[in-house]
């Protein structure tokens, strides 16, 4: 495998913050918008926007994970059973401007999951998608990112990891590309 | 690892630690999932259970049957009273036939033991075992144990004293199994004539005295006495049993602790329990009600991941 940084962790913090103006340019002081990220990684994507969005706001945002587990499409085409995450949405989506959250877009499927998911807790006023890395050119279904922090075009074969100083201990994007054959 | 180890949920006794740990987690999920507005996920839309019961029950069957729509799967009902058996169909003839409608799953409660063990040998549908018998009631015991989990943060160390009829019970036994694979200290308490003459095998302790046995526990579960099963006198009358086998409030209040008084229903008020404690807040029968439909529908998730589609 071959690792190529795609952002590093000062381009990691500027992508962010550009996605925190750009949320505030649309939505205002948050008065009536919530984040809702997906589980499981999408969820580091919007403690770092909570952080950064409370400091510029000077106010509360509202958060919470959405786990899709139950309505993925691929069950029981897997060897194992899915395992659920924890979901934590203790506020009403009815009316409110909901931005879902997550770290990598690719086939959608994950998407359309987090939209059936969503639609479990009320009616949303409208629902946006947020997305850290676009990778173009899989897309399995017709869905759209809102706002994008990277777009890469990637082949099938390769991966994408989004990696948090929480988590890995750095910041950052990396592109893994299979060795050729020659 | 995280998959079951059986197909088939036929008895506590053929689970590991681990699949129970499983159930309980996946378990909590589904409990997140049954407190939100819309109590229902799309998982198992394209699986049919049909629910056979071949002996009388209300909350297992409405538990299941909750269970099951709110993973979406399609759900048929059988019950032996208004069906062909009364004919004089064999056990198999009849779940063979209800398969070939295209069923995947079965729930089935029976009055023999053995019956679910049985049925799981010779069809080709996964099975939950919803009683059988005097032998196991597998998901009683997962919620049961599920709920000390919820109250006291762990089973593992706790003492539960099980009180009844021990002999008739096939909850007893399953929760026997189900509290020491989890770790937790278990004491069984009844009258001689109903505790199985064999029960010190099981590792568990055995006590007459009630007051002694509640002294003891941290839990205490109350069973009901199964008047359909005393087909001979196992005690002189209800109000001799009552009398010393009945948890009163006067009982507890005299404890210097307050111990978690749980019942699988359907309650003899007055017999086996006074109304001011299946009332009072150590009382969590009405949790293990709302926690049976989270556990049996983790027990269908898991075991409905098995089955594979050409």
């Amino acid at each position: 495998m071959e690792r190529q940084v795609i952002l590093n962790s000062r381009h990691f913090e500027l992508t962010l913050n550009r996605l925190c103006y750009q949320l505030i340019e649309i939505h205002n002081d948050f008065s009536n918008t919530v984040l809702i990220g997906l589980q499981p990684r999408g969820i580091n994507v919007v403690t770092r926007l909570k952080k950064q969005l409370e400091s510029i706001l000077g106010k509360e945002i509202i958060c919470g994970n959405l786990d899709i587990t139950f309505y993925r499409d691929d069950f029981r085409r897997r060897e194992t059973p899915l395992i659920p995450s924890a979901t934590n949405i203790d506020f009403v989506i009815e009316g409110k401007n909901v931005v879902l959250v997550d770290d990598v877009l690719y086939t959608g499927r994950t998407i359309r999951s987090g939209l059936d998911a969503l639609l479990a807790f009320g009616r949303p006023e409208k629902v946006e998608l947020l997305t850290l890395i676009d990778r173009r050119f899989k897309r399995d279904l017709p869905i759209q990112a809102d706002y994008i922090g990277k777009t890469v075009d990637t082949l099938i074969s390769e991966r994408v990891s989004v990696e948090w100083e929480e988590i890995e201990g750095e910041d950052k994007v990396v592109l893994f590309t299979p060795e050729s054959n020659g | 690892m995280d998959s079951l180890s059986v197909d088939h949920l036929i008895g506590i006794k053929d689970l590991t630690k681990n699949d129970i740990e499983l159930i309980f987690k996946t378990a909590d999920a589904f409990k997140e999932v049954i407190n939100r507005p819309i109590k229902k996920v799309p998982s198992l839309r394209d699986i049919t259970i049909a629910n056979l019961f071949f002996e009388n029950s209300t909350r297992t069957r409405l538990s299941f049957e909750l269970a099951e729509k709110r993973l979406s799967s399609d759900v048929v009902n059988f019950s032996a009273a208004s069906s062909s058996v009364k004919k004089g169909e064999t056990l198999i003839d009849t779940v063979n036939n209800i398969l070939s409608m295209k069923v995947d799953m079965v729930v089935m409660r029976h009055p023999n033991p053995g019956a679910a063990k049985f049925l799981s040998e010779r069809v080709d549908a996964r099975v939950v075992n919803a009683g059988d018998g005097t032998h196991e009631h597998p998901t009683q015991a997962l919620l049961d144990s599920y709920s000390i989990r919820e109250r006291l943060g762990e089973v593992a160390g706790k003492k539960v004293v099980i009180v009844g009829d021990i002999l008739h019970s096939r909850v007893a036994l399953s929760n026997i199994y189900c509290l020491q694979k989890l770790g937790a200290e278990v004491m069984v308490c009844g009258p001689t004539t109903l505790i199985p003459k064999y029960i010190h095998e099981l590792g568990v302790k055995v006590e007459h005295n009630l007051q002694k046995a509640l002294a003891w526990c941290d839990v205490a579960n109350m069973l009901r006495i199964q008047l359909e099963r005393q087909d001979i006198k196992y005690f002189p009358s209800l109000r001799e049993y009552s009398m010393q086998y009945g948890l009163t409030k006067e009982i507890l209040d005299s404890l210097d602790k307050k111990i978690v008084v749980m019942h699988p229903g359907p309650i003899n008020r007055g017999v086996e329990i006074t109304s001011d404690v299946a009332d009072s807040e150590q009382a969590i029968i009405l949790q293990q009600v709302e926690n049976g439909v989270a556990v049996r529908m983790a027990v269908i998730y898991l075991l409905a991941s098995k089955i594979k589609r050409q």
